[in-house]
């Protein structure tokens, strides 16, 4: 069969976004970010939202998520996107915004700020990409780190009494009452890729109707940070991360 | 029919920004500047135009938010004093980098640290020598007068558009909390979506298929092409060193001194050279208006033809490293300052231009 034979309209079973810009992504192999950055483009893509659509990038590995994404885009300082954005959505109520963040970002220096957006209830989306590291800064210690988990920072394991607990930020925010829709997910397999992507669209959909915010939370990843093999990172966070970060909603709006 | 009302130094902040078209105000209490949400909530501007106010979590919260509106096109302030300020440094330098307008007032307190809520002119170093990290510049306007306060915030606005950058207003405790006679302008009303994207086509708007995205950024890791955006920059703050440059002169012509003053020290100053004058002292004033661009060129001059300056400022000397550099070493300049919240009298002001510069 030649090429021009394969590729034809009824073939085609994938296909990549035009959302996505022909910039090679710069996250290592494996890392779920990318694939994260893909189920939001598909989204925005399919909802037919793309000139309404500003994005929030943090600083953490996906500080040039706006290379990756053809999309208008800005990119907030370390842990203010949330502030950001709560500007953005209030100036532009017919607009949809989201943030992507990293745990450090979102859950450490920016812990003020996603607090106090989740708690007046801004009308926006928040992607929480928890790898349990700083990936960016090369493997540091993050406040979502399990008790024993070892980094750069605490090369002999999370010792808890001496580092504090890790903080479980997403059944935190989910309390408040200007929280939405909360929800974990993850992107390890096809069928987890699946469940997240609907959860992503359900998050940017509920911006319609003005109820707070809408928060995706992605147990992720980082094959660099935790010295290990794609494969191996993925098998690591299914007995260690998911124990403790539970798969699922956590907060559903009540029909 | 000319609208004249007597208002707070910071009233007209708040009255200012709702005429000049402002889209988003956010800020976080603290003496003495409060009363410029305060009067914005009251006002409810949300009626009135459409302008959102946010009282915001924190400073570093309320300047990200300036970031954030900017980023789309809209003009967006915020105020604070000192310590809030300090907060809002980092934000300032992001917003510098991503060439974002914007306007930040001071209303300044004394310092360092949690200091006091009285007046004070020791945030000059950190407004115009950078403050937050990195090469960059604000425009920093330092009104003298509630009127001054109240037309400097559509001027901030105008300029921070003109050069994509943060504007400063500069003002202190005093002017910020004292009343007076203010002429208002009329209602600018809020720019549509439509003029945003045609006067900003860099800005967050929403990426349409006929544009390529807008992305707002500080960042290139690309060390080449961060010199070129860096160098970029300066070649702006440079435009502004040749177009910006604004000062009063009062009594300069026959003048054999003069004090450099800026903000409620050049108030204090022109009682000062009242006094003086009756006793025979000829003394003048040079005000700068802009901090940053600074009046280099007419401190410059003036220091060929009298014997002596004297800089006043409610600080331990800031602003005098700036007029040594002007004068260049050509007359001596000395500088005479209150801390800590004192203001300082005219008759002291005298008393120390006699010691320090005419007897001295
Ligand atoms: C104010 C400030 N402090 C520290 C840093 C350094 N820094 C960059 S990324 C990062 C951590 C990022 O970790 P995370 O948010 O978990 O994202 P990841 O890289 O793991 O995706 C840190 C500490 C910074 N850029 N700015
Ligand atoms: S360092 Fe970690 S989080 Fe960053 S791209 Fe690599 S795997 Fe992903």
């Amino acid at each position: 069969m030649t090429r021009e034979e394969i590729i034809k309209k009824e073939n085609i079973v994938y296909r990549k976004t035009p959302l996505f810009t022909d910039k090679p992504l710069s996250y290592c192999p494996g890392c779920g970010h990318g694939t994260v950055h893909r189920l939001i483009l598909e989204t925005i893509e399919e909802m037919g939202i793309t000139s309404q659509t500003i994005g929030v990038a943090p600083v953490g590995c996906a500080v040039l998520a706006y290379e990756f994404m053809d999309i208008d885009m800005m990119q907030a300082a370390h842990g203010r996107a949330p502030a950001l954005a709560t500007a953005v959505k209030r100036l532009n109520p017919d607009q949809f915004v989201f943030t992507y963040q990293g745990d450090g970002d979102l859950a450490a220096i920016g812990t003020c700020e996603t607090i106090h957006a989740c708690n007046r209830g801004e009308n926006f989306t928040m992607i929480f990409i928890n790898n349990g590291i700083y990936g960016m800064t090369g493997g540091q210690m993050a406040p979502t780190t399990l008790p024993g988990m070892k980094s750069s920072t605490s090369p002999y394991g999370r010792d808890v009494k001496m580092m504090g607990n890790p903080l479980k930020i997403t059944e935190l925010i989910a309390q408040l009452p200007g929280t939405y829709f909360v929800t974990r997910q993850a992107v390890h397999t096809p069928a987890a890729v699946r469940k997240c992507k609907k959860a992503i669209r359900k998050a940017f959909e509920n911006q319609k109707l003005d109820k707070g915010i809408s928060f995706v939370e992605v147990v992720s990843n980082c094959n660099s940070g935790w010295k290990m093999t794609p494969v191996q990172a993925n098998k690591w966070m299914e007995e260690n991360m998911f124990p403790f970060y539970p798969l699922g909603d956590i907060k559903v709006p009540k029909e | 029919m000319k609208e004249l009302r007597l208002m707070k130094g910071n009233e007209a902040i708040a009255e200012a920004a709702i005429r000049a078209g402002a889209d988003g105000y956010f800020g976080y209490p603290i003496t003495p500047q409060s009363e410029v949400l305060e009067y914005l909530m009251a006002q409810k501007p949300h009626e009135r135009t459409g302008m959102v106010v946010l009282q915001a979590e924190s400073e570093v919260a309320a300047i990200n938010m300036v970031y954030g509106g900017a980023s789309c096109g809209k003009k967006v302030m915020t105020s604070s004093s000192s310590p809030g300020i300090s907060l809002k440094m980092e934000g300032i330098s992001y917003m510098a980098g991503a060439e974002l307008p914007g306007l930040i007032v001071n209303v300044t307190r004394g310092g360092p640290g949690l200091g006091t809520i009285q007046p004070s002119q020791s945030d000059y170093f950190q407004a115009t020598k950078g403050g937050g990290h990195g090469d960059y510049r604000l425009i920093v306007l330092a009104p003298a007068s509630v009127q001054e306060t109240y037309d400097f915030v559509k001027l901030s606005f105008d300029l921070a558009f003109k050069y994509r950058n943060p504007v400063m207003i500069l003002t202190d405790g005093i002017i910020g909390q004292m009343m007076e006679k203010v002429e208002l302008g009329d209602q600018i009303p809020r720019s549509t979506r439509e003029e945003i994207i045609k006067a900003c086509p860099w800005a967050t708007t929403g990426k349409t298929p006929d544009r390529q995205r807008s992305v707002i950024t500080s960042l290139d890791l690309d060390s080449n092409k961060q010199e070129k955006h860096v160098l970029k920059l300066g070649a702006k703050y440079d435009k502004m060193e040749q177009d910006e440059v604004r000062f009063e002169k009062i009594n300069c012509d026959d003048a054999e001194y003069i004090f450099v003053a800026f903000g409620s020290s050049a108030r204090i100053c022109q009682k000062s050279i009242e006094i003086g004058r009756a006793k025979g002292i000829k003394v003048g004033l040079i005000r700068p208006i802009t901090l940053f661009p600074f009046p280099k060129k007419p401190i410059a001059e003036i220091a060929n033809k009298v014997k002596g300056i004297l800089t006043v400022e409610m600080n331990l000397g800031q602003m005098i490293e700036d007029v040594r550099l002007a004068v260049n070493g050509k007359v001596k300049v000395e500088h005479y300052g209150r801390t800590g919240g004192i203001i300082p009298t005219p008759e002291e002001v005298l008393i120390a231009l006699e010691q320090k510069i005419i007897g001295g």
